[in-house]
């Protein structure tokens, strides 16, 4: 296997009396889409800036494309793309004029910018927006304007800061297909997200980051199959009712949880389990049969749903 | 660049001026252009002509009432030739002070620009001297178009006025280093008024309308340590003809204030959007 493009261990930032990052250690092979899966506040968007070479590590060592971010910032920043998680677009120029310019801040001839950003236009589907204004562009374009523009140096690794947050489910499958033809590529991907279906679409595998630390490792799979079950019965029985009917269930499912609005039963045979339900006399209000999903992984690991 | 290369040395450890300054200052130079280009050329025509209008309020219409003015060194001149430099090193001080005050601050806190300048290649110092040439250039249209028309009036007594254009840059490229160096610890809207609320009596008292020699000793002294009494003093010298020795002070003064300005503004881009 080739040498890893990220390297990092008991990587640590602390700003203050917080700690954001509480000594992780990852790797990131080269063409691999690397993910990290957390709730906000996590730790993601301060991994992601000590990656990035825009924010100095407070312990541990982190290697990126073999150098060291903290002597050698420049040179990791020139060979990465970078997507922040608020989109920080030059709304004083235009559409292809925001490509060509920063393109030349990596110190790229004008020509060579111009012929890219034509190229990158066609891959965000925007050549018909090349002389609008940043304002007049949709929340979705405006991502895809800063994916391209991520691009324009033809950078080793993509960072993507949660790509699709705040975009409709159209745009953002519009965005997933962009960013699953890079892939397809071979560029090394690493985002964060806090949706699971996101990180089920685009990682080869991920971490689950809580508090700062890593809770588990692996692709979404692999961590759903160790993490959880085949399927989830979700029942709901109304929110006075929950706890009471889900006490009654105890020993029926592999695992129960309770949330505040429904019941998790865990089980390799939903539907079989349904049936056991009503035997027990329970009747739910709604009941539904689905796949685990990270969603399971994460509140298995840390007892808390992802998105509050 | 002292304060710059003890920075680096306490933080990093190593990189050296590379992790500062990638030489790619003329880009962010061409990105403003560009942006005034596509937005707000209106604005910068504005200003052009507030030192115009000062000029012939004050200088043709007060200065029938006032008469003459004797320099320091006997020379006399009219009282319009006397403001007009003043009104020149003014107006290049205010197109550097906006461009690197105000413009700066939105760019900083709203637009974002420099988290985006400084995720590429370019480092802190490539930022600040490209943010600031730029401002210096709009110091340096305004101090042609004014010259110009000091010319057209006749106020320009001798050919060393020519030598007014590098000295007006001078003096924006000192106003521009200082004003984004301040601005960079600036948070609020109403930390930013403090800037108004320095320069307007440093313009109104800094000899701009009348020489010094109206203050008391200990308040001459403090107009002398201003910034824009200097530029004023070089400015005159100038275009009036009445060279002396003091010029290479001024000049002096105002490579000290580049230098400090320089240094500080890239320190704190470093540790605001590099840390």
């Amino acid at each position: 296997m080739s040498a890893p493009v990220i390297a990092a261990q008991g990587l640590t930032k602390t700003f203050g009396d917080l700690t954001a990052v509480a000594g992780i250690d990852f790797e990131v092979p080269p063409g691999e889409s690397f993910g990290l899966l957390g709730p906000n506040g996590a730790g993601k968007s301060t991994t992601m800036r000590m990656v990035g070479a825009v924010s100095s590590r407070t312990s541990g060592s982190l290697t990126v494309l073999g150098l060291d971010p903290e002597t050698h910032g420049p040179e990791i920043r020139s060979q990465l793309g970078v997507v922040p998680q608020e989109d920080n677009l030059d709304t004083e120029l235009r559409v292809r004029d925001n490509l060509i310019v920063y393109g030349r801040y990596f110190g790229l001839p004008r020509r060579l910018c111009a012929t890219r950003a034509d190229e990158l236009l066609t891959f965000a589907q925007l050549e018909d927006k090349a002389r609008a204004k940043v304002d007049d562009l949709s929340g979705g374009m405006k991502r895809r304007l800063t994916i391209a523009r991520a691009l324009i140096n033809e950078p080793r690794i993509l960072m993507l800061d949660e790509p699709t947050t705040g975009l409709d489910p159209q745009a953002r499958h519009v965005l997933w297909d962009r960013l699953f033809r890079l892939k397809e590529r071979g560029t090394t991907l690493v985002l964060t997200t806090h949706y699971m279906d996101e990180a089920e679409q685009l990682c080869d595998r991920l971490v689950v980051v809580d508090h700062g630390r890593i809770m588990a490792e692996g692709s979404p799979a692999s961590l759903i199959r160790e993490y959880s079950t085949r399927e989830v019965v979700e029942l709901r029985f109304g929110s006075d009712h929950n706890a009471s009917a889900a006490a009654q269930l105890e020993g029926a499912a592999q695992r129960v949880e309770v949330l505040p609005d429904r019941v998790l039963l865990y089980t390799d045979d939903g539907e079989g389990l349904l049936e056991r339900v009503a035997h027990l006399g329970l009747h739910p209000t709604t009941s539904l049969v689905r796949r685990s999903s990270l969603e399971d992984v994460f509140l298995r690991l840390t007892g808390r749903s992802l998105i509050e | 660049m002292s304060i710059v290369e003890k920075a680096v040395n306490a933080r990093s450890g190593g990189g050296g001026v590379r992790a500062l300054y990638s030489g790619n200052a003329r880009i962010v130079v061409a990105r403003g252009l560009l942006a005034t280009k596509s937005t707000n050329w209106v604005v910068v025509f504005s200003g052009f002509f507030e030192p115009v209008f000062y000029l012939l309020a004050m200088g043709w219409g007060l200065g029938q009432f006032i008469g003459d003015v004797t320099l320091p060194s006997g020379t006399v001149v009219s009282y319009a030739a006397f403001i007009a430099p003043g009104l020149l090193a003014v107006s290049a001080m205010n197109g550097a002070v906006y461009d690197s005050t105000w413009n700066v601050f939105f760019k900083m806190h709203f637009g974002k620009l420099y988290d985006s300048m400084l995720s590429t290649s370019m480092g802190p110092l490539d930022v600040a001297l490209g943010e600031i040439l730029y401002a210096l250039l709009r110091g340096g249209v305004y101090a042609i178009g004014f010259l110009t028309v000091m010319q057209v009036l006749g106020l320009n007594l001798s050919w060393t006025a020519a030598l007014a254009i590098p000295a007006v840059l001078l003096v924006a490229f000192g106003f521009a280093s200082l004003g984004m160096a301040i601005t960079s610890y600036m948070k609020t809207f109403q930390q930013m008024d403090w800037i108004n609320i320095v320069m307007l009596p440093m313009f109104l008292f800094s000899a701009t309308f009348y020489p010094l020699s109206v203050y008391s000793e200990p308040i001459q002294w403090l107009i002398k340590a201003l910034p824009l009494w200097h530029a004023v003093e070089l400015v005159r010298s100038l275009t009036t003809g009445d060279l002396t020795g003091a010029i290479a002070i001024h000049v002096a003064y105002f490579a000290a204030m580049i230098a400090l300005g320089l240094s500080f503004t890239t320190v704190r881009l470093r540790a605001l959007f590099l840390d």
